[in-house]
């Protein structure tokens, strides 16, 4: 029996793309305090219909946070003089593509610290502190890759999540 | 960000009652736990099951706490809600603390 197989899968794919996938969006919020808060409050509500479970949701929301508040801390460490926050998202059907931009300070070196794991085996007292967020950021999204041109910071990453997602 | 205690059974049990332990609040958690957590039973439980959220701020700001409640001492964390835990785990500083998946088990594991 022929099931033409080829034109079966093709026909799926062309209905998930119609019907799968999240417009794309951007939001904006000003470097602050509350800036890695607000852009979370902002891009949940947008993918809202994704339906995200708790495990996404929460590889999500770590990752923008530890994103954004190094943007806060290191971009902009003058917190009188802040400036603006861009980030961009993408749905395809390897997951959520993010595009961070601002106006602040350029990563030391021009790239993005390696992020390697705090170490957790040592005296009491020289427990680490902070360290953590780029190894969350490397350890939770994919294709991380920064990118300085004129006075703006480019970072772009997918997080693996939503793949194949209908939204609702 | 809002911290209460209550001393049982010898265990000093404080809870967090925000649901997010981030850069926004981190300096404040950690004075606050400070406040708490001087003085009083050797064991300190941090009931954080209203945190739906911790970041990496967070967890320094609790790491901070346990070392000035100091090596003599114990904090334990109980409540820990999945993204929590998910931070603990990646950074292994769940090999760090006593987690305890509730309050109750806490209570229970450490009276025994």
């Amino acid at each position: 029996m022929n099931y033409a197989p080829e034109q079966t899968s093709h026909v799926l794919q062309q209905k998930g793309v119609e019907n799968a996938m999240l417009p794309s969006f951007d939001i904006a919020v000003n470097s602050g305090t509350f800036a890695a808060r607000e852009a979370i409050e902002k891009l949940m509500e947008k993918l809202s219909p994704l339906q995200l479970d708790i495990e996404e949701s929460g590889t999500f929301e770590l990752v923008i946070a530890e994103a954004l508040n190094n943007v806060v801390e290191h971009g902009y460490p003058d917190p009188e003089n802040g400036g603006p926050i861009k980030i961009d998202c993408t749905h395809k059907s390897n997951g959520l593509h993010i595009h961070i931009v601002d106006h602040g300070l350029p990563m030391p070196d021009g790239k993005t610290p390696l992020g390697l794991a705090a170490e957790v085996d040592v005296d009491f007292m020289d427990m680490p502190e902070g360290g953590f967020g780029w190894f969350l950021i490397k350890d939770l999204a994919k294709d991380v890759q920064y990118e300085r041109t004129g006075d703006k910071n480019s970072l772009r990453l997918r997080i693996a999540i939503a793949i194949n997602a209908t939204s609702h | 960000m809002e911290l209460t205690s209550r001393t049982e059974n010898s265990f000093k049990i404080v809870s967090v009652g925000g649901s997010r332990i981030d850069a926004a609040v981190a300096i404040e958690f950690k004075d606050a736990m400070r406040a708490q957590s001087d003085g009083g039973p050797d064991t300190v439980i941090l009931d954080l099951s209203q945190v739906e959220f911790i970041d990496s701020s967070g967890l320094g700001a609790i790491v901070a706490a346990m070392k000035h409640i100091g090596p003599d001492r114990t904090l334990a964390l109980a409540g820990l809600t999945p993204t929590v835990d998910k931070v603990f785990r990646l950074t292994r500083m769940d090999s760090v603390f006593s987690l305890f998946a509730t309050l109750e088990g806490a209570l229970n594991e450490l009276r025994a």
